[in-house]
């Protein structure tokens, strides 16, 4: 009985291309039980690392999701409309000021990096790592932004709390790989 | 003929005085202001040569290093209630705090990111592949200067760089360093440069190359510190 649960999951997962959370698994398969959906999840993760092949499920933004090993990138990537999501220095940079410093006004970003964000805050809006959360009750209400699920999705986190914190990134020192 | 190019500078203040750090190999705590103030000022002219939009950034930062500058001439009065605050300290904080916020753009540089290093499933063969907005230089635009400014301290060991670019045109040069960079792997800056004839047609060059780098035609690199930078074109 759990074997065949943990099938019908697993098929979700194959199906999908967006992660799916257990929540959203457990509303498609009605009766079953939240607890067993994470169980089962768990499971069939262990099994993809223990089976040696070119992909695995990885847990990003809240969900499962099928996912190549690096190893396997090149490869894929030369395949046409792989469209490789590259991001500038500066785009990186004032991405880390939001991820890290969230909820956050531009003004605030701008005073860290040094020089004007505007056009790179747009990119990143209109590539939807970013969000506009609210405004700030400040002179000019001051849009206040803040990361989003794709951010998450993009660069393989779990959910904003497995974001490496500043002091660790220190202690790993320069270009130590996480 | 005269081109203006507006150039967006993404980098920053920040960025130009940590590259001068860097180059000159001084620690970030002890910073002789002097040196630095008067190397900053020499970008600051240089980009304003290269005809580069010199934010507002810029200007806020050199009157800054200015004042600091002149206070370290002051000779330093010991308050009995007051302890001296070396006039550097500010400047120090908001630059540790920045190579803070470069670690954790590393950080996330060096993750497993989606379709850069692993895939998810859905890849469709036909459709089209989108618009970058905005392309990756591997070399800052100080570094791509600084190699500039050698090039030409080379040639021309006494000039001062500060004219107007004419007579040549960026547009022309855009198209010869695409030809150039046809059918070979890599061209180093330094040849692009060896056979130029006047100051004039480097600056027409080198704006040529910054704006081809902008639009994401080409990529440059920079295999080691100091090395001469590589030009690759970026094949679409």
């Amino acid at each position: 009985m759990n074997t065949s649960l943990k099938l019908i999951v697993e098929s979700l997962l194959f199906a999908s291309s967006e992660p799916l959370t257990p929540r959203q698994i457990r509303d498609l398969l009605p009766g079953k039980d939240l607890k067993e959906i994470k169980h089962v999840l768990q499971e069939l993760k262990n099994e993809y690392e223990k089976m040696d092949r070119s992909f695995l499920i990885r847990e990003v933004a809240q969900g499962y999701q099928f996912r190549s090993l690096p190893l396997y990138g090149p490869y894929i990537a030369n395949m046409p409309s792989s469209t490789p999501s590259r991001l500038s220095r500066a785009a990186l940079e004032t991405l880390a000021i939001i991820a890290y410093k969230q909820p956050i006004i531009r003004q605030e970003i701008e005073r860290l990096r040094g020089v004007d964000v505007s056009s790179l805050v747009r990119m990143l809006l209109k590539k939807g790592l970013i969000r506009i959360v609210g405004r700030k009750s400040l002179p000019g209400r001051p849009i206040i932004y803040g990361t989003t699920g794709k951010f998450l999705e993009v660069f393989d986190l779990k959910d904003l709390s497995s974001l490496p914190t500043l002091k660790e990134i220190e202690e790993l020192g320069y270009g130590e790989e996480g | 003929m005269t081109f203006t190019t507006k150039l967006e500078v993404f980098e920053g203040p920040l960025d130009l005085l940590l590259h001068l750090i860097k180059i000159n190999e001084v620690d970030i705590s002890d910073i002789p202001i002097a040196t630095i103030t008067d190397q900053y000022l020499e970008y600051l002219d240089l980009m304003k040569a290269l005809d580069i939009n010199v934010a507002g950034d810029f200007l806020l930062m050199a009157s800054t290093l200015m004042h600091i500058k002149s206070k370290m001439l002051l000779p330093k009065q010991k308050d009995d209630f007051e302890e001296i605050e070396d006039p550097r300290e500010e400047i120090v904080r908001s630059l540790m705090e920045y190579m803070r916020l470069k670690e954790a753009a590393n950080e996330l540089a060096s993750r497993d990111i989606l379709y850069r290093d692993v895939f998810k499933r859905g890849i469709e063969m036909d459709s089209p592949s989108g618009q970058e907005d905005i392309n990756t230089a591997e070399v800052t635009l100080y570094e791509l200067m600084n190699a500039f400014k050698m090039i030409i301290k080379k040639k021309y060991p006494d000039i001062v760089l500060r004219f107007k670019a004419e007579s040549w045109s960026v547009k022309k040069k855009m198209v010869e360093i695409m030809k150039r960079l046809k059918g070979v792997k890599n061209l180093y800056l330094g040849d692009l440069f060896s056979t130029m004839g006047s100051v004039s047609e480097m600056i027409a060059t080198f704006l040529a190359l910054l704006e081809l780098v902008r639009t994401g035609s080409i990529n440059a690199f920079q295999d080691r510190e100091g090395s001469d930078i590589r030009l690759e074109a970026i094949n679409k």
